[in-house]
């Protein structure tokens, strides 16, 4: 099981949807093949279920539309059985409580963020009863911190679907103190906490809902390569 | 046993070093003149008699200074021994298995006595004497894992098995080669290998947990794995990067024989009767260059294995840079006569 690091071989950066002549009507975030620790996203599809729980931020907002869209005729009775949670992006601000709102569903709520959120939703799933269907969709923070609150209710994993939208900036843990930034687009970028010069390793904790920041120049101190922005 | 604990240390002066007893047993992992991953397991049976298979696990000249470096690892940093709150039956199912193992194949220096639940554990290298209750934590200082691994050489990982996956989510890990408990604890089998370069296109971890998620109690299985650390420190975990990377800098062909050290971990795996989680103890050996080269096999197959790695997994064991002054400098014991298959030392 070792896993002696490999300093500097960089991951290869998720790309988003291509330039011209690639088809744009799809705003899901495209990936490229990705290490196996990393979570995959899909493209969120209603399903049959006694109550429906929508957790979005930012771009989000358009993957629940989308939702309920492709729902056609059910789209009013699920709406009736449905509780939206959404936070403006982290990233950028992007806000689109306003589309999500002309849904109808039974409860839509906008919270500043996501930790003011988070009671609400852990509420919400301590409430929960069999046949409840969980749809995250935004930032892989929101949909990584909004999964970790959903498996630690013991949620079933197939009760809950995931896409991404938005912005890629990462949520990373520096190895060496512990500490998490926040909304990191570059690639190497200053720990929030400590200071050390860090690289994003394509190494994700589920239970952390954060990739693995690792220490560029501990062997050679001061050679930082300049920072990339790999994760807009 | 013939021989004594030494004094020793594995930070700071560095004493470290390998007896020429110790150096003839060395667990040396490469039984042909190249390497690439593979999932390698066989029987862990006991092997020969002297050597590191003799017994289920091995107590070696180094115990009491490794017993002594992990207690001042874990006094730094609690966080290198987690156990999530469904893993402590696993924990006492590491703790009976050592201890059954060590009284039964060392009983000079470590003996068990039961009446029922009440146990009595004697460790006399450590002056240890403890009864306590069987499956009651309260009646040992420290969880049942952390107790027992306290006193045990080698990492340990315990890993519970659920649908159809195994998840890492107990461990003692104070001698790691660059990997960190505390992000990697509560992943899948595939999560926790996900950095590794190479494997997973080969198949390598598909065929492992298959083969795994069917290990059966009582019939335990083995491995080797390898990579290089300069000075002899055990703790080249991730949260120490940038106190031990810094080292890696200072090789060169004057010093490199007595700094640079062949890491070699000899893994075993254990189905545990109770819980049925798996315990995978990570043992980890270490030898200078300099006395890896007094066996001309050892010697002749190492610069052949070094010189023709793929790069990739130089790379990842983290010593790319300094891999052509390993193979300048281990050129000079190899005559170019072939090895004999097999990694005992003895041609």
């Amino acid at each position: 099981m070792t896993e002696a690091g490999a300093r500097r071989v960089m991951c290869r950066a998720p790309v988003q949807p291509g330039p011209a002549g690639t088809d744009r009507t799809m705003s899901q975030t495209v990936f490229e093949k990705s290490i196996r620790s990393r979570p995959v996203y899909g493209v969120l599809q209603p399903r049959a279920g006694t109550a429906h729980l929508c957790v979005a931020d930012g771009e989000g907002a358009g993957a629940i539309c989308d939702l309920f869209a492709k729902a056609g005729p059910d789209a009013a009775g699920m709406l009736a059985r449905t509780h939206v949670i959404y936070v403006p992006s982290i990233a950028t601000g992007s806000d689109h409580f306003a589309s999500l709102q002309a849904l109808g569903a039974a409860q839509c709520h906008r919270s500043p963020s996501f930790w003011a959120a988070e009671p609400r939703l852990r509420k919400v799933l301590a409430d929960a009863h069999m046949g409840l269907q969980v749809y995250l969709a935004g930032t892989e923070t929101l949909i990584g911190l909004a999964q970790r609150d959903v498996m630690e209710a013991g949620l079933p994993h197939e009760a809950v679907q995931t896409e991404h939208r938005g912005s890629l900036a990462r949520r990373v843990q520096c190895v060496h103190c512990k500490g998490i930034t926040e909304n990191v687009t570059t690639d190497p970028f200053t720990c929030s906490h400590c200071g050390l010069n860090l690289f994003v390793r394509d190494h994700y904790s589920r239970r952390l809902a954060a990739f693995q920041g690792v220490n560029i120049d501990a062997e050679d101190p001061g050679q930082v390569p300049p920072a990339v922005e790999r994760f807009k | 046993m013939g021989f004594e604990f030494n004094n020793e240390t594995f930070r700071n002066d560095f004493t470290f070093r390998n007896s020429e007893r110790a150096i003839k047993r060395f667990p040396f992992p490469f039984d042909r003149d190249d390497y690439m991953y593979s999932v390698n397991m066989e029987p862990h049976v006991p092997g020969r008699p002297g050597s590191v298979f003799e017994h289920a696990f091995d107590v070696d000249e180094h115990y009491l200074a490794e017993m002594r470096d992990r207690a001042l690892v874990l006094k730094d940093d609690p966080l290198r021994c987690q156990s999530l709150p469904h893993m402590e039956l696993a924990g006492w199912d590491l703790l009976e298995l050592i201890m059954e193992s060590k009284a039964r194949d060392y009983p000079h220096w470590f003996e068990l006595h039961k009446t029922g639940n009440r146990w009595t554990w004697i460790n006399r290298p450590m002056e240890i004497e403890q009864t306590f209750t069987f499956l009651d934590p309260s009646t040992l200082p420290y969880g049942p894992m952390e107790y027992i691994t306290r006193q045990a050489q080698g990492d340990f990982t315990l890993q519970d098995q659920r649908d159809e996956n195994l998840w890492i989510e107990a461990g003692m890990v104070t001698t790691q080669a660059d990997w960190s408990l505390d992000f990697d604890i509560g992943m899948s089998f595939h999560e926790w290998h996900a950095p590794v370069p190479l494997a997973h296109e080969k198949g390598v971890f598909d065929r492992a947990l298959k083969f795994l998620l069917k290990l059966q109690h009582g019939a335990p299985v083995r491995r080797f794995n390898w990579t290089m650390t300069v000075d002899p420190l055990l703790d080249t975990s991730p949260e120490n990067y940038p106190k031990w990377g810094p080292t890696k800098a200072e090789i060169n062909l004057d010093n490199i024989g007595h700094r640079q050290h062949l890491r070699v971990e000899l893994q075993t795996l254990w189905r545990l009767p109770r819980s049925n989680a798996i315990a995978f103890p990570i043992r980890c050996y270490l030898i200078k260059f300099e006395e890896l080269v007094t066996q001309p096999k050892w010697a002749r197959r190492l610069h052949r294995v070094v010189r023709d790695l793929h790069p990739d997994l130089a790379a990842y064991k983290g010593f790319l840079r300094n891999r052509e002054t390993m193979v300048k400098w281990l050129s000079q014991f190899d005559d170019g006569l072939p090895t004999s298959p097999g990694w005992w030392p003895e041609d």
